[in-house]
């Protein structure tokens, strides 16, 4: 049942008061940081704070003022949206931490406009996570496109520059789309508002719902990277480690996964696209990504590049479980989208400390890096064979969920696909783990500083511990279940 | 006071305008300031005539005592309410921080930019507060005259731009004069609301068709629809920097808003095509417009041509003319004059240390993070990425074309803003992001005070509509449009 | 056939065909004259009545139907002091124009606007 409540409208207000206190404190970075530190806490503590009301199946509204005549600012936090926002929070306030050291060793410029533009994604990110209509998860779908810009251009170089305007014209391409569905939703729904199981009336023109159906696979598309809109993402790696982390890994391709999932499970139903036929080209759109975008990353040298290859193949596992109609394989979808995020972090994080500490880039160069990292690595390791779906890592949970709900909904097919990515996966992070740890330790750098390695454990103990533990620290998988058994109606 | 508040805004920027070349006389800096005030002073008399009809109402003035119809009047209604506010408000703010451009482009003729552009913003409040067809027409001219002489008051290209511009605007209003000759003819009236009663009489006559075709032609002339916009993108780039930052946002927006009210509100030609053909027009505009913007290496030609794609938009949303067709027409109204005065503000700001208008040239000068970000938020709103303003008058035309079933102008809708970011974004990267800016750092100079503050005002401007767009269209937009419909 | 229509027609197009077909820009200016006041004669010939008189009456209650209709007269005077005005600042761009060019032919105008202002993206 719907409860009015001040929390979802709260929870806006750290991340956006921060960024005014972050360019107003320009002059002095310690309280710069303190502003992010403080931010990421108190948004992390009013979104936690929810959690326990939503898990009993509530769910808290707050509405706003008008945005357009009839339509207000909703913010609605239900199962789907406070997952994705607590883990969002999270993992902002461990990246902040990890962004102080990293910009700190590195002695990156404008740091300024990083961590305001860092506080306005997260702004944007817990907006979209609690929107409850259409058009407030759209205002604040765009702003997160145009605030995580100057972070993907932050180093400067005609390289950044190019990588940028890629990546601008990818999203606004897929905003535009978006924005016409969103519009048309309106039309043929009479509403916007966020329903599990749809809104769209069945009986409407076949045309029309294909059409639209195309539209929004476009617009969450390019953010969610599905092939082939996916170019932008690892010409985006050229960002800061930190940026790529949370943004690539968390909040800007987190976005488009979440939207898609809200789209299949809110907007049209899983009922009436698998009805249209729609949720099979959804299926074999995701089951292509998954693939191809393994078998690329296995082909990557460069670190970075190849965790983003990995992420596109990833996110197409949560887009692949919302469309195969069954419950199990839905909440493996949004179990995954945790178990990624947690787990793909660590992974970013371990690249960013080998970067820093070693100046390696490319995997080529990583020999013997894990006997002078063994921290660093060990963790690189864990994630890397938890996200491939090693038991009893938070991989395995999603995964399993995801073959199972396959198998139940009679995708045989998926299941294949999905059990030879779990051998690609391990295909592709094996000669990187191999790699560092063959060779003899060479005399050189030490561990990672405490600001990098520390967020990076926690992060890979969160994985574990997601695994071990579902319900654990955060009542993930009853929130997954309970998101899954919404959208398939009563 | 009151009861004068239909006539007060084009009253005070007429004394200005005489004013300025008498107080020239003792003190040249003087005009500034006096343009200014005269210019903020109709401002707020257009807001609060825009306060006092909000909701529905209407105020008729009698010019001079005599009554309609014989008399001329001066309508104030919800539509005509908000586009004076709409043309004072940006007119003044542009005004105000004209100063340093004015003296640099101007020197010691300076007096007559003001005078003159008092008087453009006269003519075109007159028109926005007319209820009558002939003073429309006599307020169309006394505007374009005066912006013939500021287009053409810029360096040597200025002077065939502006020519060219005479030539094109004359036969523009030469036009609209044959239609409104030919609605006299036909119905003995020139009063706005007394033909609007006789029209349903003749609608059948080929008179009448003819009367209509010359209207809106004329008007579409003088607002630049495609493809009769041939004078823009010369008049616009060749134009001196302090009358860039005026003519584009507000010049076109009134003859935009006397097609709105001839055609939705006198008119109502329904057995005619006129609708259709200011729908496709309008979306061939926003295509085409756009499609130019994207090849220009002048930054002026780029936002000249920005402009003609943007007025489409506008014409689209009155030739779909459903209500929130006509609510995001209406709406772009503020959101381009905004919109544009900001982006030239701006380029005309750098051009007084930049060796010249080009992207490239722009990109050596390394503006100060302030001029930047408000090109940013003018960018964002022509883009239409919320809360920016921008973005609200295309969701309401969007939902304005989807509604009148019409697919093709809503992609056209869609892909107008896709252009607009390449454009954009080739404007704001070569002025504030690419590494050329970062290496002319040496060749910074500040802009000045005054120029900062009136960015500063039309950015938060654009993010004010933007937010508070619903309290507009609920009180003035949202009446206009029904009124249009019934 | 009403002749002094047609007339005001013919010489409306004509106007408009100077004004296009016409290089010189003087030329032009004449053309634009002769369309502007086309158009004067156009509305002063629906003010015209067969057998009617000037309209100047005594006072009193009278009946409009002798005298012709004034207000076309009374528009026209504002229409012409506009075309007399824009006529003044299109003769003043005229001066100007040849003072910077050398010439009023629209096209050798255009050859040497296009000469002097440099192209827009100079390399440094």
């Amino acid at each position: 049942m719907d409860v009015a409540s001040l929390l979802p409208g709260l929870a806006l207000v750290p991340a956006g008061a921060a960024v005014a206190l972050i360019v107003l404190s320009r002059r002095r970075p310690p309280l710069r940081e303190t502003w992010s530190v403080l931010a990421a806490v108190a948004q992390t503590a009013v979104v936690a704070a929810m959690v326990p009301r939503v898990s009993e199946g509530a769910r808290l509204t707050w509405e706003g003022p008008a945005l357009v005549t009839g339509i207000p600012l909703l913010l609605r936090a239900d199962a789907l949206g406070v997952l994705f926002a607590t883990l969002a929070s999270g993992l902002w306030l461990l990246t902040t931490v990890y962004s102080i050291g990293y910009v700190r060793a590195l002695d990156e410029p404008r740091q300024t406009r990083y961590f305001a533009c860092f506080a306005l994604c997260l702004f944007a990110t817990v907006g979209l996570a609690l929107a409850g209509n259409l058009l407030t998860f759209f205002a604040f779908f765009e702003i997160l496109t145009v605030a995580a810009y100057p972070l993907v251009i932050h180093k400067g170089s005609e390289e950044a520059f190019r990588a940028g305007r890629i990546y601008l014209l990818y999203t606004l391409t897929g905003g535009t789309a978006l924005l016409g569905a969103v519009v048309w939703t309106a039309a043929l729904a009479g509403t916007l508002e966020f329903r599990a199981g749809g809104i769209l009336p069945a009986d409407a023109v076949p045309a029309a719902l294909w059409g639209l159906f195309g539209l929004f696979v476009v617009g969450c598309g390019v953010k969610a990277a599905i092939v082939p809109l996916h170019t932008w993402l690892p010409l985006a790696m050229i960002a800061p480690t930190p940026v790529s982390a949370l943004l690539h890994a968390v909040a800007v391709v987190k976005a488009g996964v979440f939207g898609m999932v809200r789209v299949v499970g809110f907007v049209f139903g899983p009922e009436l696209l698998g009805d249209m036929g729609a949720a099979s080209v959804l299926t074999g759109l995701a089951l292509a990504t998954i693939l191809l975008a393994s078998l690329a990353a296995a082909a990557q040298d460069n670190l970075k590049r190849l965790l983003a290859f990995s992420t596109i193949s990833q996110l197409s596992y949560i887009v692949l479980g919302v469309t195969l109609g069954t419950q199990t394989a839905f909440a493996g979808s949004v179990l995954h989208i945790a178990s990624h995020a947690l787990l793909k972090i660590t992974l970013f994080f371990c690249a960013g400390a080998i970067y820093v500490t070693a100046h390696v880039e490319h995997v080529r160069d990583m020999g013997g890096i894990g006997w002078r990292m063994p921290w660093t690595m060990g963790a690189f390791a864990a994630a890397a064979f938890m996200l491939a779906g090693m038991p009893p890592g938070a991989g395995f949970v999603s995964k399993w969920r995801l073959i199972e709900g396959a198998a139940q909904g009679g995708a045989w097919l998926a299941v294949a696909v999905l059990l030879a990515g779990v051998v690609l996966n391990v295909a592709y992070f094996t000669p990187v783990i191999v790699r560092a740890f063959a060779a003899p330790a060479s005399p050189g750098t030490a561990e990672a500083p405490a600001a990098l390695l520390v967020p990076l454990l926690l992060t890979a103990a969160g994985g574990l511990l997601l695994g071990l533990v579902p319900d654990g620290l955060l009542p993930v998988l009853s929130l997954a279940l309970e998101v899954a058994r919404s959208v398939s109606g009563p | 006071m009151r009861a004068h508040l239909p006539i007060l805004p084009v009253l005070f920027t007429l004394v200005g305008a005489l004013l300025i070349p008498i107080v020239a006389l003792a003190s040249r800096r003087a005009a500034g300031p006096v343009a200014a005030g005269a210019a903020v002073a109709a401002a707020i008399a257009a807001l609060a005539g825009a306060a006092e009809v909000a909701g529905g109402g209407v105020r008729r003035y009698a010019v001079g005592g005599w009554p309609a119809p014989w008399g001329i009047e001066l309508v104030l209604d919800p539509l005509s309410a908000f586009t004076s506010a709409a043309i004072a408000c940006v007119a003044a703010v542009s005004l105000a921080g004209a100063g340093p451009g004015a003296r640099a482009a101007f020197e010691r003729t300076t007096p007559r930019f003001y005078a003159l552009a008092l008087v453009v913003v006269t003519g075109l409040l007159g028109i926005t507060g007319s209820g009558d067809l002939f003073n429309v027409f006599v307020f169309l001219e006394i505007a374009a005259i005066a912006s013939y002489a500021l287009v053409a008051s810029g360096a040597a290209p200025a002077l065939a731009a502006g020519f060219r511009y005479l030539v094109l605007g004359t036969v523009g209003a030469s036009f609209y004069l044959i239609g409104v000759g030919l609605l006299y003819a036909l119905t003995g009236t020139l009063n706005m609301g007394d033909l609007a009663a006789r029209v349903p009489a003749v609608a059948g006559s080929p008179l009448f068709a003819g009367g209509v075709a010359f209207i809106v032609v004329g008007l579409a002339i003088k607002m630049a629809l495609f493809p009769l916009h041939g004078w823009l993108p010369d008049a616009y780039t060749h134009a001196p920097p302090p009358v860039a930052a005026l003519l584009p946002a507000v010049a076109t927006k009134a003859p935009a808003y006397a097609l709105a009210r001839t055609l939705l509100y006198v008119l109502r030609p329904d057995e005619l095509p006129v609708a259709t053909t200011l729908a496709w027009a309008g979306g061939a505009a926003v295509v085409v417009g756009g499609l130019f913007a994207l090849r220009q290496t002048d930054a002026r030609r780029l936002l000249a041509y920005s402009s003609v794609s943007q007025m489409g938009y506008i014409v689209l949303g009155l030739g779909l003319a459903n209500a929130p067709a006509l609510t995001g027409a209406y709406l772009h109204l503020l959101n381009h004059a905004v919109m544009k005065s900001s982006l030239f503000m701006a380029v005309g700001a750098l051009l007084l240390s930049a060796r010249g208008p080009s992207l490239a040239a722009l990109a050596e000068v390394a503006p100060r993070p302030l001029i930047g970000a408000c090109m940013v938020v003018a960018a964002l709103s022509m883009v239409g990425v919320p809360p920016a303003g921008g973005f609200f008058s295309k969701w309401y035309l969007l939902q304005g074309a989807i509604e009148a079933g019409q697919p093709v102008l809503a992609a056209a809708i869609l892909l107008g803003s896709l252009l607009a970011a390449v454009y954009m974004y080739r404007l704001t990267e070569a002025v504030w992001l690419s590494p050329a800016a970062a290496a002319g750092a040496a060749r910074r100079r500040e802009a000045p005070a005054v120029v900062l503050a009136a960015l500063l005002v039309l950015a938060l401007a654009t993010l004010g509509v933007g937010v508070a767009n619903e309290l507009i269209v609920d009180r003035l937009l949202a009446p206009a449009a029904a009124a249009a419909a019934r | 056939m009403n002749w002094p229509y047609v007339a005001g027609v013919i010489l409306l197009m004509l106007g408009l065909y100077t004004m296009i077909a016409q290089r010189n820009l003087l030329k032009k200016l004449v053309g634009m004259t002769i369309f502007q006041t086309a158009i004067i004669l156009f509305f002063l010939l629906t003010s015209a009545k067969r057998h009617g008189t000037l309209p100047i009456v005594p006072p009193g209650p009278v009946d409009p139907v002798p005298y012709m209709n004034p207000l076309p007269h009374a528009l026209m005077l504002t229409a012409i002091v506009v075309m007399v005005a824009t006529t003044g600042v299109a003769l003043a761009l005229l001066i100007r124009l040849y003072a910077a060019y050398g010439s009023l032919e629209e096209n050798v105008i255009a050859e040497r606007v296009a000469a002097e202002s440099p192209p827009p993206d100079t390399p440094r």
